[in-house]
């Protein structure tokens, strides 16, 4: 064996037992580096007969490439193996519970207000909006409510103290007064609905001081009763998300409204659900009919060129029939495990295309 | 309003069944709430006969009876006097629920002797008082036949609900008059008999009122009878009440509700005997009182219409007659009145007193006036054929109110507000049945009945008609499309509210919504007591004293709330609301808010508890319900004045121009304190309606996207300032040293402490330099720093930090 051959068998031996990029480097050092062995032995090649180089060259390049190649290849072998016993050492419990973060709800009164307006927006009804503190004449009078009659009593209506000339505010028992709002500053085609707070001097399980309504009025000069009950019916199907539902229209009395009517919507209890579309029961959702002529007079509007409908119905209470929410006191109450429980995701923005809910 | 279906078939001639009734009444507008069957409900009990009674071996009262019942021959032991062989008898099994007894019958051994089932009294069927002894049923009832049959109790009870237009509906013959025009039957009205009077009545009567009040009792009806004779009255009428919730009283008490029930026609029966002088009808004085039939006393004042004669105050007219002057047991003479009491005035002193009676809910939603005369007539009859006597003449004070009303009406007026076709000639024959005259000119006169005063104009014709042809023959029709793809819907206004209510979920917070008043003790600490008073928020008659003020701020019913959470264990939450304050009670007062309020208290977790809630993070909370709301965030301002129940250190404003939009902070401790809350809370409160609205602009284009080639670069710079200084004073001198250039600017240290003067500190900021034709050269950027130095001693008197 040449001693050319001995040198790359030791070279190649302390590569090989090189077992750190530091003890690596060592031997890349001792070997290729300015003073390294082959190096050295590289030198001697300007000292050499031509003759012997022509021998010699190519050996000695050949054994630092070698050398290189090898030294390459065991670095590459090393970082691998560093990396991996540096993973190795980096494991972590990946079943560890991730920090828990506070998850934001819409309450049920804003999302159904949301589900009723994507439903009658896409029947070309406009929002329309009023005060919650109102004037007699708005509340009460301009609606056709006789002074002293006794559908005032039904309405047991928040007073505040008297002004100094005697006008007593009220908070409105309804949003109706939003009808005369708009009638007496818009020209129609009227088509609006109005959901907002109302207010009346109730308390129990059913009834709570304040609570929510959506009104619906619709003026122009050809509306009838008819349409009253297509738009009703459309709105009922679709927001109970329902391919049947079942009205019954019958006669019923509103100061403001003539004819007047109820609306029925059939159900059937199972267990503590209320389920439409099924049963044989009957239960009362709204109140509606065409509005009265002295309504349309108060405004303004000639009751013999224009006509048309209105309706009400009270947003708390289709929240619970549609969610089964049992308490309309909880509604208010701003009970964080109920909030949690019953309201909705921020990102669930009602809409026809997507579903009004999930 | 309650009757019973034979009280109903008395007045409409139907073979209709009850379930076909009910369904029309609901039809027709009379909503029908409950109907009680007591044939159902005694369904269980049948006819049985007793064969045999033997004596019992053990004790001398029992008897062991063999008894012939639906299920065979039954053994039963009876306690009854009258349980003997022959009688037939209310049998119940072995598993009936006795109603009067509240039990539910089981095979029993009595005295040692077994019994299978039970004879039942009157009371134990809960059909009457009587428990005598067991029923003993007529000889003719078969055995197995049902008791409630048998006994005359198998009479059904309509409850329904009268609605305040339809006061002819509170009495039974006006219920009848609606479903005979509905063609279920035919209407039964018989015109009260006249009776001629035997003498001239010896009691007067006299309408005493001013001017403006002559409406109060326009009509005043009086009748003397003498020499009758009260006491029960007749089984029918005792059962008919009983049927409907009246306890039978006398035969005098039970004519006039009788009378109420059957025609709506409030009466009322004085005993003549103590009444001294004539009757007057006139308005109350001041400090008379009244102790009334229910045995209260009431005081009278002068918008009352009371009756009364020499002694004082009789009644109080339309609502409830006095305790001293009304029939007993004894009353040989009565007086009978029937008179007309204007609805308002009733209502009124309804209201004052408190009285509930039958006569009020009448006479307020109005009688009908032109049945004054005939309802004495008919009363007349009643005393005399339950109580015998003789009658006197009529007296009438005043004149009956004449309810003449012609409604003008065109036909197919029904057409164009119900879109129902219905054929004139229906319409006609419907109206004639409700009592109208119709005069066929064009348009039709239609005369309305006495007994309708809701009836104005031919809307309420329209209603006339479409509801006894049915609702449910109406067109079911779609609103036409206005447009082929409908608009958006939402005001702007409407929007923000939308965006922020969103945006805040996003942040973790919990919307809640709660209630629009508060306490006044609460409302005081975030606005004046005077300012409350002076701008109208008080409530004259809240439903508790705790919901009393309408709220100005959404601050102190969430920081409440989260108390109320806190106190089930709940102490790190945010809770927010969109949702109106109120400045005043006019609309324009009426402003949209978006608040939060935040008690934190973070829980331990493995990586360390979450940073808890402070200032800035409810800053962080008012910008985001802004910027979602579409306030120029950028411009915002913030200054330190926030009202005064924010903590005075710890609170903020933001500001556009002048406006404020929205306040942050801590929640004053003091005002915490008097909540009854455990701090620290940190709230904001943001005024959407304030931003400005955006400019429409012509199209959705957005600005071209500005990406650099050329790599940014960053530089620290740390100055050191006054500690008054506003940061935010410091961070628009650096924006606004090099405005091309410089992209970014935050503030990532705030230090004071060694190393940097007392009453200074150290803020340090990263300014973030984005070169935009070519890259910067060290001249450039150290001309760049010379600048932002500048400016910011400029602004601030703050110099670079050594």
């Amino acid at each position: 064996m040449s001693d050319i051959e001995q040198l790359e068998k030791d070279l190649l031996a302390k590569i090989g037992a090189a077992d750190t990029g530091a003890a690596l480097e060592e031997v890349r050092v001792a070997a290729l580096g300015k003073k390294g062995v082959v190096s050295e032995r590289m030198k001697t090649l300007g000292k050499m007969s031509p003759e012997e180089r022509k021998e010699m060259g190519p050996a000695l390049n050949g054994l630092k490439t070698r050398i290189a190649d090898a030294i390459e290849t065991k670095k590459t072998e090393l970082e691998a193996a560093a990396l991996d016993a540096r993973l190795a050492s980096e494991k972590v419990d990946v079943t560890l519970p991730v920090r828990p973060e506070p998850k934001g709800k819409i309450h049920p009164v804003s999302q159904v207000t949301e589900e009723i307006i994507a439903i009658f927006s896409a029947m070309g009804f406009d929002v329309a909006e009023g005060p919650d503190i109102e004037d007699d004449f708005h509340n009460f009078t301009a609606l056709n409510f006789p002074p002293d009659h006794p559908a005032r009593e039904m309405h047991d209506t928040f007073f505040f103290e008297p002004k100094e000339d005697g006008e007593r505010m009220v908070l409105r028992t309804h949003t109706s007064p939003v009808q005369i709002r708009t009638m007496m500053n818009e020209k129609p085609p009227i088509r609006i609905i109005i959901p907002g707070r109302t207010f009346r001097c109730d308390s129990d399980q059913t009834h709570t001081p304040m609570f929510h309504q959506v009104e619906g009025l619709v003026i122009d000069k050809e509306t009838h009763m008819g349409h009253l009950k297509g738009t009703l019916q459309a709105f009922v199907k679709t927001f109970f998300e329902l391919d049947d539902v079942k009205t019954r229209f019958r006669p019923h009395f509103f100061p403001f409204t003539e004819p007047s009517a109820e609306m029925d919507v059939q159900y059937e209890r199972v267990g503590n659900e209320v389920r439409f579309g099924q049963g044989d029961k009957w239960m009362e959702i709204l109140g509606c009919g065409m509005v009265h002529p002295n309504v349309l007079r108060n405004c303004g509007l000639d009751p013999d060129e224009y006509q048309g409908f209105a309706f009400g119905m009270g947003v708390d209470r289709l929240a619970m029939l549609k969610y089964g929410i049992p308490d309309l006191r909880d509604f208010f109450a701003a009970d964080a495990r109920w909030l949690e429980h019953y309201g909705f995701d921020a990102a669930d923005q009602p809409s026809l295309w997507a579903g009004l809910s999930k | 309003m309650k009757f019973t279906l034979s009280w109903l078939k008395e007045h409409l001639e139907t073979d209709a069944s009850l379930d076909e009734i009910v369904e029309t009444m609901v039809a027709v507008g009379l909503e029908v709430e409950e109907v009680e069957n007591p044939e159902e409900r005694l369904s269980a009990f049948t006819i049985g006969e007793i064969l045999e009674a033997g004596p019992h071996p053990d004790a001398d009262k029992l008897k062991v009876c063999r008894v012939a019942t639906k299920d065979g021959e039954m053994q039963i032991v009876c306690g009854a006097p009258n349980a003997r062989a022959g009688i037939k008898v209310a049998y119940a099994p072995v598993g009936a629920y006795v109603p009067g007894i509240d039990v539910t019958l089981s095979k029993a051994k009595i005295r040692g002797v077994e019994s299978h089932g039970m004879m039942c009294s009157v009371r134990e069927l809960e059909m009457g008082d009587d428990h005598d002894g067991i029923i003993e049923a007529p000889a003719s009832a078969k055995v197995g036949d049902p008791v409630a049959a048998v006994m005359g109790v198998n009479d059904p009870v309509i409850d329904f609900e009268v609605t305040p237009n339809r006061p002819d509906t509170n009495g039974v013959n006006g219920v009848a008059r609606d479903l005979a025009a509905a063609k279920i039957g035919a209407f039964v009205s018989p015109e009260p008999e006249t009776i001629k009077g035997a003498y001239p009545s010896p009691q007067k009567v006299e309408l005493d009122f001013p001017e403006e009040a002559k409406d109060a009792c326009p009509a005043f009806a009086g009748r003397y009878v003498r020499d009758v004779k009260n006491g029960p009255s007749p089984k029918w009428l005792q059962d008919r009440l009983r049927a409907i919730g009246l306890r039978p009283i006398s035969a005098l008490v039970d004519i006039t509700n009788y009378m109420s029930y059957d025609r709506a026609r409030p009466l009322h029966v004085f005993d003549a005997d103590k009444l001294q002088g004539v009757i007057r009808a006139r308005l109350g004085k001041k400090g008379e009182k009244l102790l009334a039939l229910d045995g209260k006393e009431y005081e009278i004042d002068e918008t009352m219409t009371v009756i009364a004669d020499d002694s004082g105050v009789l009644g109080l007219g339309g609502v409830m007659g006095g305790e001293d002057t009304g029939c007993t047991e004894e009353t040989t003479n009565v007086f009978i009145e029937c008179a007309y009491f204007d609805p308002l005035r009733t209502a009124k002193t309804g209201r004052k007193t408190g009285i509930n009676s039958d006569a009020r809910y009448r006479f307020e939603r109005g009688v009908d006036p032109a049945f004054i005369l005939p309802g004495m007539e008919m009363a007349t009859r009643l005393v005399m054929d339950m109580c015998g006597g003789e009658p006197s003449e009529v007296v009438l004070a005043g004149e009956v109110p004449q309810a003449d009303k012609t409604v003008l009406f065109p036909p197919d007026e029904v057409k164009r507000l119900t879109g129902m076709n219905v054929a004139p000639e229906k319409a006609e024959e419907i109206l004639e049945a409700l009592g109208f005259t119709v005069r066929k000119s064009d348009p039709w006169q239609v005369d309305v009945p006495s007994w309708r005063p809701d009836i104005e104009g031919k809307a309420d014709l329209v209603e006339e008609v479409a509801r006894i042809v049915g609702f449910g023959h109406m067109p079911t029709e779609t609103l036409p499309a206005l447009r082929p793809v409908e608009t958006p819907k939402l005001t702007p206004g409407q929007d923000r509210r939308r965006m922020a209510r969103r945006a805040l979920a996003v942040r973790g917070m919990l919307e809640a919504v709660t209630w629009s008043f508060l306490d006044e003790r609460n409302a005081v600490l975030f606005m004046s007591a005077d300012e409350i008073k002076a701008k109208g928020l008080k409530l004259a008659n809240p439903i508790a004293s705790d919901l009393g003020v309408m709220r100005a701020s959404l601050l102190p019913n969430l920081v409440s709330a989260l108390q109320r959470n806190a106190d089930r264990g709940r102490d790190d939450l945010a809770l927010f609301e969109v949702a109106p304050i109120y400045a005043g009670d006019q609309p324009a007062d009426h402003q949209n808010a978006a608040g939060g309020a935040r008690l934190s208290h973070s829980a331990r977790h493995w990586q360390g508890a979450a940073q808890e809630a402070d200032v800035f993070t409810v800053k962080a909370d008012a910008i985001a319900a802004l910027e979602a709301a579409g306030a120029p965030v950028a411009s915002l301002q913030t200054s330190a004045d926030a009202p005064d129940y924010f903590h005075p250190g710890r609170s903020g404003v933001l500001r556009l121009g002048p406006k404020a939009l929205a306040h942050f902070g801590e929640i004053h401790p003091r005002v915490l304190k008097a909540m009854d809350v455990d701090g620290p809370v940190y709230g904001f409160e943001v005024f959407l309606d304030l931003i400005p609205e955006s400019k429409k602009k012509p199209t959705k284009t957005r600005p071209a996207l500005d990406a650099s080639e050329l790599l940014p670069l960053t530089r620290d710079f740390a100055f050191v300032v006054e500690d008054g200084v506003a940061a935010e004073t410091l961070l628009k001198a650096v924006r606004g040293a090099e405005k091309k250039l410089i992209a970014d600017v935050s503030l990532f240290d705030v230090y004071q402490g060694k190393g940097v003067p007392e009453g200074k500190k150290s803020l340090a900021v990263e300014v973030t330099l984005q070169p935009r034709e070519k890259t910067l050269t060290d001249e450039e950027i150290d001309a760049v720093s010379a600048r932002i130095v500048a400016q910011v001693e400029k602004a601030t008197g703050g110099t670079l930090r050594a």
